[in-house]
C-alpha cells in the first residue's frame, strides 16, 4: 500500500493555493463578484465550511493567529474540529480573543468586537448565489449579475411586504457592494449586515461546493437592500444577555424547561466572557469571582 | 550558461505565502506600499519584485506575457523552470503581464480587460517603476482607500490617468495593477479611482 | 446559576473513540484485512475507485473498511485523498478496441466478431441466497486455457457503413482542442461532452441509474440499445517528454458501455444511429450503462432535441450528480443553525402577535 500522505504546511498543495490566491486577488479587484474556482475536495464534508478552509489555508502563515467561530462561539463542535486541524496541519497558534486574531473564519455570525485594519473575516458560504432561490440556473443567475439586473429581488422582497407586511428575510439578507453586485453576506442573521459595511477588516468568502469565493476590501461600502417605505432594519432583542448583560448585541435563545422558560445569552462567546471578566453581570450571572 | 535554475525561493512555501499577503494587502489597501517581507533574487531583467511576484502568483496555469527586455532566453528559461507557466505574445491572452519598464507596456486597453460575465479573467499586470514615491502626487478614492488617499510612483505609464480612467468606465471589467520598486509593491486594483492633484 | 455549554473538543474526542470502537466491533471476530477486501468485495472497491476517481485498489479498500462499508464515506475518504496526489500529467486515452476483454455482449448482434462472453456476470444467476459461500465450500480455480481476446468494437463494425456517428460524434475531429479537466477548473455551463462525461463517470451510481430509468420511461425517451458492453483491461501510457516516446504505466480494468439509440436525421446528416458512451473503473456494469443513457439524454441540445425532461437539463445533472457533495450540503443540516434559526423565531413570534392584535381589535369592534 501507498505510504501515507505527507501533507504540505496549510494541507492544500502549492498549485492549488496558487490557484486559490490568483481568485482571491480578483476577488478583492472586483467586490461582491463571485469568482469561479476550481474548488478541492478537502478532508472535511462539502457544506461544512470546505470554502472557508481552502481560503484560510491559502493565506495562512506561520505568524497568523487564528480564531474560527460557529454560531458565533469558539466552542461549537465544528469550530473546534476547524480550528484543530489548522493547529495541526500549519502549526499556527490559534485565539478564541477577537481581537487577538489576525485571521477570524466564521459560519453565520460577525464578531461584536468591530475588526481592526490588518485582520481578515474568513466567511464559511453554503449557496453563494443570492439570486439562487429566485433562479436555479447557474446560466441566468450570471447573465442577471452581468446585467446588473436585479429587479427579481427587488420583487421578491416586496412580495414578502406584500404577503407579510414587512421584508420576511432574517438571514442571509442580501446586500449591494460598492453600487454594483448584490452579493449574499452568507447565512449571517441581518443583524450582523451593517458591520459589514466600511468595515476596516478585508472579508473573504469561501464556498466550496459552489465554487466560488468573493471579497469585500475594507472601506467599501455594502448597502443591505430595501425600499424607501420599508427601510431595512435589524432585529432588537427585548432583553439584555443573561450572564453579562450586555444589550445591542445578538443573542442565542436558550430553553429552560418543558413550561416556556427560557433565557437569551450572547451568541458571540468571547465577547461575553470578556464583558464578563470585566465585571458585568447579567440577572443569571454570577461575578466571575464568586464563580471560582 | 545559465540555464536559469538559479534563484528561484529557497522555501517556496513560505516565501510564496509571505509573498501573496504582501500582495493581496497591497490590492485591498490600494495606493499604500507593502513590503515584500522574504525577498527573492533578482533574474537577469527581472528585478528582485519581479520576480516575488511571478514565482508567488504564476504557475503552468497562468498564461503570462512578458515585456521586451523580458523576452530573452535567460528569463524564459527561468520562466519555464520555477513556474512552468506559458509564455504568450499577445496580452489579450494573458492572465498575469510583466514589464520593467512603463515604456514597454502597450496600451492597458490592448491587454484582457476579461468580459461582462467573467470580469475576473482580467489580466493582472505587475509592472517595475523606479520608485514607488517621489513622482507627482496623485489623489486616490475606492474600494479599500479611506476617504482617499496619496500616491506618487515615478515612472508611470504616459497618459497613464486618461488610460486609467478608461480602465476604471469598464467596471466591472478592466485590469488590475501591481506596480513594484524597491522591494515593495502598490496595488491598484480596477475598483480604484485617480485624480491628479493634492 | 446558567453555565453556558463548553467542552466541543473533548466530545468530538470522545465520539471518535466511541466510532473507532464500533468499526471494530466484537474483538473475538477477526479484524478484516484489506486483501481479502480487495479480493471478495471487489464490486465495492471498484465503485469507491470509480466515483472517488483513484484508481487504486488497497487505498478503496482501507477507505471502506475505515467507513465501516458506507460507500459515500469510502468515496468521499478516498477523493479527499486523491486531491492531495502530485499531478505529473495526462495519460493517452485508453484503447478501449484494445481492451484484453474477460466480458463482452451486444444486444444488437446475435454473433458478432471477437463473439459474445459472458465473463464473471450475475446475469443468469437465480437470486437465491447461498449458504454455501459462507459454509467453507470453496469453488476451483478457473485459470483460463487461452489468452484473453481482443474483439473489434461493435460500434466500429457499424461504423463501417456508416450506419452510426463517429466516435467524436457532432465535434470537428480536425480541430485541436484541450480536453477539459474538471478537477482542475471550474464548471462553466453549458459544458462540452468531455466534461460532461468526467463528470459523469465520477457522478453517483444510484442518481444515474434512477435518471437513466427515467428516459425509458418517457421522460427524455432515447431508444436505446445495448450495442456493447465490455469489461477487461486496458493499458494506460503515458508521454514522459525526455523520452521522446510513451510509455506503458501498466493496465487497469474498466467497464465500458457503448448504448445505440436512434436519431431520424437531419438535412445535413442522412438517418445515423447515436451514441450514448459510458466508461467507469473496475466492473460496474450498471453504473456504465446508466451513465451512457444519461450521456445520450444530455446530447439532446447537440441533436436539436426539445429539453423536456430531467435526464436532459445538464444543469441540472451535473450540479447534483455529485455524491460527495451531495451528502455534504444535505448533511450540514445537522450542524448548529442556532443563530438563523433565532432570527426566524423573532420574526415568527412578532408577526403572531400582530396577527393576535388584529384578531383582538377586530374581535372588540
Amino acid at each position: 500500500m501507498n505510504a501515507v500522505a505527507q501533507y504540505n504546511f496549510a494541507y492544500l498543495d502549492e498549485q492549488t493555493k496558487r490557484m486559490i490566491r490568483r481568485a482571491i486577488l480578483k476577488a478583492i479587484a472586483i467586490p461582491g463578484y463571485q469568482v469561479p474556482f476550481s474548488s478541492r475536495e478537502m478532508p472535511m464534508p462539502y457544506g461544512w465550511g470546505t470554502g472557508g478552509v481552502q481560503v484560510t489555508a491559502s493565506i495562512i502563515g506561520p505568524q497568523d493567529v487564528l480564531k474560527v467561530i460557529d454560531q458565533g462561539a469558539d466552542d461549537t463542535t465544528n469550530a473546534v474540529s476547524i480550528r484543530a486541524f489548522f493547529a495541526k496541519v500549519a502549526q499556527v497558534e490559534t485565539t478564541t480573543h477577537t481581537a487577538d486574531a489576525t485571521i477570524i473564519q466564521t459560519r453565520h455570525r460577525i464578531p461584536e468586537k468591530p475588526l481592526g485594519r490588518g485582520q481578515i473575516l474568513v466567511y464559511q458560504v453554503p449557496i453563494p448565489e443570492p439570486l439562487r432561490f429566485l433562479e436555479p440556473r447557474e446560466t441566468e443567475t450570471r447573465k442577471m449579475h452581468a446585467l446588473e439586473e436585479y429587479g427579481l429581488m427587488h420583487v421578491k422582497l416586496y412580495e414578502d411586504i406584500a404577503r407579510h407586511g414587512r421584508i420576511a428575510t432574517t438571514y442571509a439578507y442580501p446586500v449591494k457592494v460598492e453600487g454594483r453586485y448584490v452579493m449574499d453576506p452568507s447565512p449571517t442573521p441581518k443583524f450582523d449586515n451593517p458591520k459589514m459595511h466600511m468595515s476596516e477588516a478585508l472579508q473573504l468568502f469561501g464556498a466550496g461546493r459552489e465554487h466560488r469565493i468573493y471579497a469585500v476590501p475594507p472601506h467599501t461600502e455594502v448597502v443591505s437592500l430595501d425600499f424607501e417605505d420599508h427601510p431595512f432594519e435589524i432585529q432588537h432583542f427585548e432583553e439584555p444577555c443573561a450572564l453579562c448583560g450586555a444589550e445591542q448585541v445578538y443573542l442565542d435563545e436558550v430553553i429552560l424547561d418543558d413550561r416556556g422558560g427560557h433565557m437569551y445569552v450572547c451568541s458571540d462567546t468571547d465577547n461575553c466572557e470578556e464583558r464578563r471578566e470585566a465585571g458585568h453581570v447579567g440577572v443569571l450571572g454570577t461575578p466571575q469571582e464568586a464563580a471560582e | 550558461m545559465d540555464i536559469g535554475l538559479e534563484g528561484g525561493f529557497a522555501d517556496p512555501v513560505l516565501q510564496s505565502q509571505a509573498g501573496f499577503r504582501t500582495i493581496m494587502d497591497a490590492l485591498a489597501n490600494p495606493g499604500t506600499v507593502q513590503n515584500f517581507t522574504k525577498s527573492a533574487l533578482a533574474h537577469g531583467a527581472l528585478t528582485a519584485e519581479l520576480v516575488s511576484t511571478l514565482l508567488t502568483l504564476c504557475d503552468q496555469d497562468s498564461p503570462i506575457w512578458l515585456s521586451d527586455s523580458l523576452r530573452h532566453s535567460d528569463v524564459e528559461a527561468f520562466v519555464a523552470f520555477h513556474t512552468g507557466a506559458p509564455i504568450v505574445r499577445e496580452p489579450a491572452r494573458a492572465m498575469l503581464a510583466f514589464a520593467t519598464s512603463a515604456a514597454e507596456l502597450p496600451e492597458l486597453g490592448q491587454f484582457n480587460l476579461g468580459t461582462q460575465e467573467y470580469p475576473d479573467r482580467s489580466t493582472t499586470i505587475v509592472l517595475a517603476v523606479p520608485a514607488l514615491s517621489g513622482g507627482d502626487e496623485l489623489i486616490t478614492r475606492g474600494p479599500g482607500i479611506r476617504d482617499h488617499g496619496h500616491i506618487s510612483p515615478l515612472g508611470l505609464p504616459e497618459d497613464f490617468i486618461g488610460q486609467w480612467a478608461d480602465n476604471r468606465e469598464l467596471f466591472p471589467r478592466g485590469i488590475d495593477l501591481l506596480l513594484v520598486a524597491d522591494g515593495a509593491v502598490l496595488g491598484l486594483p480596477r475598483t480604484t479611482r485617480i485624480a491628479e492633484g493634492h | 446559576m446558567y453555565v453556558a455549554v463548553k467542552g466541543g473538543e473533548a466530545a468530538i474526542a470522545n465520539a471518535h473513540a466511541l466510532l473507532a470502537d464500533r468499526r471494530r466491533g466484537d474483538r473475538s471476530v477477526p479484524a478484516l484485512r484489506i486483501d481479502q477486501i480487495v479480493e471478495q468485495l471487489g464490486l465495492a472497491v471498484d465503485r469507491a475507485m470509480g466515483e472517488g476517481s483513484l484508481y487504486d485498489k488497497e487505498l478503496a479498500a482501507l477507505a471502506l473498511v475505515q467507513a465501516r462499508g458506507d460507500l459515500i464515506e469510502a468515496i468521499f475518504l478516498v477523493r479527499a485523498y486523491r486531491t492531495t496526489l502530485p499531478r505529473f500529467g495526462y495519460s493517452h486515452p485508453v484503447e478501449t478496441g484494445e481492451m484484453l476483454i474477460e466480458r463482452r455482449i451486444s444486444a444488437t448482434f446475435k454473433d458478432l466478431p471477437g463473439g459474445q462472453m459472458l465473463g464473471p456476470t450475475f446475469d443468469y444467476t437465480h437470486r437465491l441466497l447461498d449458504p454455501s459461500i459462507v459454509s467453507g465450500d470453496v469453488p476451483e480455480p478457473i485459470t483460463r486455457s487461452e489468452e484473453p481476446s481482443r474483439s473489434p468494437r461493435v460500434t466500429d463494425l457499424l461504423a463501417h457503413e456508416g450506419l452510426i456517428e463517429p466516435d467524436f460524434g457532432t465535434a470537428d475531429p480536425t480541430e485541436d482542442r484541450e480536453v477539459g479537466d474538471l478537477t482542475r477548473e471550474p464548471l462553466d455551463f453549458p459544458l462540452d461532452r468531455d466534461l460532461r462525461l468526467q463528470a459523469l463517470a465520477r457522478g453517483d451510481e444510484g442518481f444515474l441509474l434512477a435518471l437513466g430509468y427515467s428516459t425509458q420511461r418517457g421522460y427524455g425517451r432515447s431508444h436505446p440499445f445495448v450495442g456493447e458492453i465490455r469489461i477487461g483491461e486496458v493499458a494506460v501510457e503515458f508521454d514522459v517528454p525526455e523520452l521522446g516516446f510513451a510509455v506503458n504505466l501498466g493496465r487497469i480494468r474498466v467497464t465500458e458501455c457503448q448504448m445505440v439509440n436512434q436519431f431520424k436525421g437531419s438535412a445535413k446528416v442522412p438517418p445515423q444511429f447515436t451514441r450514448g458512451y459510458g466508461l467507469v473503473f473496475g466492473q460496474a456494469e450498471r453504473k456504465a450503462m446508466a451513465m451512457s443513457l444519461v450521456d445520450r439524454a444530455l446530447r439532446a441540445k447537440e441533436f436539436g432535441e426539445d429539453i423536456t425532461a430531467p435526464a436532459q437539463d445538464e444543469e441540472f445533472v451535473i450540479s447534483h450528480s455529485d455524491n460527495v457533495q451531495a451528502t455534504g450540503f444535505v448533511e450540514h443540516l445537522k450542524l448548529p443553525h442556532y443563530v438563523d434559526f433565532q432570527a426566524e423565531l423573532d420574526l415568527i413570534r412578532r408577526m403572531r402577535a400582530e396577527h393576535e392584535a388584529v384578531a383582538v381589535k377586530e374581535a372588540a369592534e
